[in-house]
């Protein structure tokens, strides 16, 4: 029997895998039309190396990264792998998942992708779909929300947040040579960490 | 002597700097390519790039030169995965080719890290055509 963390980063995988040539067309028109090819071969080895059996979420996240790093390829496996080595030191041992746990997971993945990527929202980028995510999640949990409900409030940010970055021009990575000509176009990127974060949402509904 | 790791995203690339660097550091044997995913398609690996800082180290620190974008993320990447190893690695802010040559060969002179670092950087300002 597999454990609900190895299930929940299977599902993730599937829908990346499920979503590779949409993904990979929306990194054509501003990218280098790998997006999708990279991280559904890197989720690919995410299914087969991740321990199904540990229910350590912490490990799971950790071996997730490292998989992440090493198999992606382009910019996305330094920068999904280390979102995931991060967000695992928040859950290091951990079988079960507050509230609260995620959102300081969700903190110090967006603090590693900002520190690897030297970016900032508004840089069309996947932190304009997850620092709004956070934000709104942050502020339900706060406010005394149900996890499901932060989760549905994240989702509908980070969806808003890819409808953003078509309004803005990219400062950052390949499609930054592009400059106003990125515009109209919607960031691979912010798109893959909002269906991460539905799937995520999806599964703690159960 | 201070090791070289050199970081591309062509695999090709990297070891055809290392053909070169060891055609001008003859004895250096601290130089390692880590260009390319292990089956050597396109792309960069942090893990890979940790690993060859781990082999190019002979106890006075390591100096990476690697091409751009995602190739300087995994570096940096591989830099932070040996936190706690007690290894002198930097990256070095110049271009590839001609950085990984001059770094090559102060490195080969004795010279220590930061006098290779130093070099190697110098190269982004060199004139080529007078």
């Amino acid at each position: 029997m597999s454990t609900k963390v190895y299930d929940c980063l299977k599902a993730i995988g599937e829908k990346i895998i499920e979503n590779k040539d949409f993904l990979t067309d929306l990194d054509r028109e501003i990218g280098d039309a790998d997006h999708g090819v990279n991280m559904a071969r890197g989720f690919q080895s995410v299914i087969e190396k991740v321990s199904q059996d540990d229910p350590d979420i912490g490990a799971a996240l950790k071996k997730t990264g490292m998989t992440l790093l090493s198999t992606v390829g382009g910019a996305s496996g330094p920068l999904y792998g280390t979102a995931y080595m991060e967000a695992a030191k928040a859950l290091a041992g951990k079988e079960t998942l507050s509230a609260e746990d995620l959102k300081t997971a969700f903190e110090l993945a967006i603090a590693g992708i900002q520190k690897r990527g030297k970016a900032e929202k508004g840089e069309k980028t996947m932190l304009d779909a997850f620092i709004p995510a956070y934000d709104a999640y942050s502020e339900k949990i706060a406010g005394g929300a149900s996890l499901s409900d932060a989760l549905d409030a994240a989702c509908a940010a980070a969806s808003e947040g890819v409808e953003f970055t078509k309004t803005i021009a990219a400062t950052k990575g390949r499609a930054s040579y592009l400059g106003d000509r990125s515009i109209g176009h919607q960031d691979p990127g912010a798109t893959s960490l909002t269906m991460t974060l539905e799937v995520i949402r999806d599964f703690l509904k159960g | 002597m201070v090791g070289i790791v050199i970081v591309s995203h062509s695999y090709k690339i990297a070891e055809g700097i290392k053909d070169l660097t060891d055609q001008v550091a003859n004895g250096h044997k601290g130089i390692v390519a880590a260009g390319g995913m292990e089956d050597k398609s396109i792309g960069t690996d942090a893990v890979r790039i940790s690993e060859a800082i781990k082999q190019a180290d002979e106890g006075d620190g390591v100096v990476i030169l690697a091409d751009l974008g995602s190739g300087i993320m995994s570096a940096e990447t591989a830099i932070e995965l040996l936190d706690g190893e007690g290894i002198d690695v930097r990256l070095a802010d110049a271009p590839v080719v001609e950085g990984a040559i001059t770094a090559a060969v102060t490195a080969a002179c004795g010279s220590n890290i930061d006098q290779v670092i130093a070099a190697a950087e110098q190269t982004r300002t060199v004139k080529k055509i007078n």
